[in-house]
């Protein structure tokens, strides 16, 4: 009853009120460009700065809009940019952002040189979702918590929190800054197969590794000015490499990572392991390289023992914050099994 | 602001004025009346409001009516086809199968769970039962268990295969 009095309450504020009006989640009013061009797409966002963002799948982009953690005033639709939709296996391979997650998951050249990455795509919400949503925008995919993923009402009701509107981070009052969860699925196993992005602005093209791309920052967690727009992503050849991407949640569908483990692993002919990737995913804001238990595989022949204490090293990095489902416990409990299951299916 | 959109929705071609930033959800229910298709959670966790697009089932709710100009859009409307004779449409298999099974309680989740199936009958005609829980793995149903929609999309195939074989 409370809920729907504050939407009541809400509406009145803002136009004039109709029974449907109150009765959905609608996008706040917005102009809409579908530029032709990345140079174009740029220059208009330079042009409107932080009034206009860009939207590629828009399957975590008009959630948000809905229930207004944003509220942009100009839309620059990037479907129209054939430049974001190649998928090139030249030396490694360069897929462009506007690739739907899908065809990531279902690509057989993916499927064979980089099964972690169609399988952290496969894994991504559900499939009609998978069919619009972007590599891209999963790999920019915005922050989570409990407190910032709720409707209007909701969130003015508690108090509005730090990443938006308001001052107080909910999940830690003391903290200075937003502990929103990084839940992409993709932004781990591409860190672990150390891609490279590359990002367009109004300065032109750069290139940056994607491990520098995330910030432990719930608000800034993108390293890239406003204007720059995800073109590609590079990831260079992993022939010979083992790989995998586990993840944890309530259901085996539609939700978010709450735990996700991305790892990648070089053997040479005697079993021992030669270089070791072992990336953490929803722990923090960003995803985090377990850099310790790294070393402890590299330079070993990869036994049960040697496994558990690299599981156990990288475990100590996750500090989960009671802000996603599950219990905060229970999720740092099963970080040191997780790892360790991920590293055994890699090595499968 | 509004704009003129031109959709192919069910074989027909749909010229009118929207608001630019209203959902094609929003657009098929309100401005087209066009109301078999549902509105959820309106966020893209329900699949309630999944219609298909170039064949491809998306969610209605997270899709803007300018970004599937020029494609073709079915919604649960155009699901039921003309017969050969002439203008009684008959039901789609999986209606038949859904009515027959008991997969539709209170049937809000039916116009999404049916046009998802249809997009994997169509790929796959014999599909196992993993592939069907995994197609419909987008779709909420909070009546049936699941158990008869999937025994339902199972028997649809069937017929489905049965009306290829003799075509």
């Amino acid at each position: 009853m409370l809920y729907f009095r504050n939407l009541f309450m809400w509406n009145l504020h803002s136009e004039k009120l109709t029974l449907t009006d109150i009765s959905m989640l609608r996008l706040p009013p917005f102009e809409y460009y579908s530029p032709e061009s990345i140079p174009e797409a740029v220059a208009l966002k330079a042009r409107f700065g932080n009034d206009a963002m860009y939207a590629a799948g828009g399957t975590d982009l008009y959630p948000n809009m809905k229930r207004r953690q944003y509220t942009p005033q100009y839309l620059i639709g990037l479907h129209e940019l054939k430049e974001l939709n190649s998928i090139d296996f030249d030396n490694g391979m360069t897929i462009g952002s506007g690739i739907p997650l899908n065809e990531v998951a279902n690509h057989p050249e993916i499927q064979k040189l980089y099964p972690a990455l169609a399988n952290a795509a496969s894994l991504v919400s559900a499939p009609q979702l998978r069919n619009v949503g972007t590599i891209g925008g999963n790999l920019c995919l915005d922050t989570r918590c409990t407190y910032y993923n709720q409707t209007y009402p909701w969130r003015k009701a508690l108090g509005f929190c730090l990443k938006k509107d308001g001052d107080i981070c909910w999940v830690a009052r003391s903290s200075p800054v937003c502990l929103a969860v990084s839940s992409s699925d993709c932004a781990p196993v591409a860190v672990a197969l150390n891609a490279e992005y590359r990002l367009a602005g109004r300065n032109g093209q750069k290139i940056i590794a994607a491990e520098n791309f995330y910030l432990n920052d719930g608000i800034d967690y993108l390293n890239k000015t406003h204007d720059e727009l995800l073109v590609s992503i590079y990831i260079p050849s992993h022939e010979g490499w083992l790989m995998s991407y586990n993840k944890m949640r309530r259901r085996d569908s539609i939700d978010f990572p709450v735990l996700s483990v991305a790892t990648a692993l070089s053997l040479d002919k005697a079993g021992v392991c030669t270089s070791a990737r072992i990336v953490l995913g929803a722990v923090a804001s960003c995803p985090q390289r377990a850099l310790e238990a790294e070393k402890i595989l590299t330079g070993e022949k990869l036994s049960a023992e040697i496994i558990e204490t690299s599981a156990q090293t990288a475990a100590k990095l996750a500090k989960p914050m009671d802000n996603t489902d599950m219990t905060l416990g229970f999720r740092k409990k099963m970080v040191s099994g997780f790892v360790k299951d991920a590293i055994n299916d890699a090595l499968e | 602001m509004k704009q003129l959109l031109t959709l192919q929705i069910n074989n027909e071609t749909y010229e009118f004025w929207a608001s630019i930033h209203k959902t094609l959800l929003e657009v098929l229910r309100e401005d087209l009346r066009l109301t078999g298709t549902k509105h959820g959670c309106e966020l893209g966790e329900c699949g309630a409001c999944t219609v298909l697009i170039n064949g491809e089932p998306i969610l209605s709710c997270l899709i803007l009516p300018v970004e599937v100009q020029g494609k073709e859009i079915m919604t649960i409307e155009g699901l039921a086809q003309p017969d050969k004779q002439g203008s009684d449409c008959k039901a789609h298999p999986l209606q038949t199968a859904f009515a027959k099974e008991g997969a539709s309680q209170c049937g809000y989740c039916s116009p999404g769970m049916l046009m998802t199936a249809k997009a994997l009958l169509d790929k796959n005609s014999n599909p196992d039962r993993k592939e069907i829980r995994e197609a419909l793995s987008g779709n909420l149903c909070r009546c049936t268990g699941y158990a008869k929609i999937v025994e339902a999309v199972e028997q649809a195939a069937e017929q489905v295969r049965e009306l290829t074989a003799t075509l």
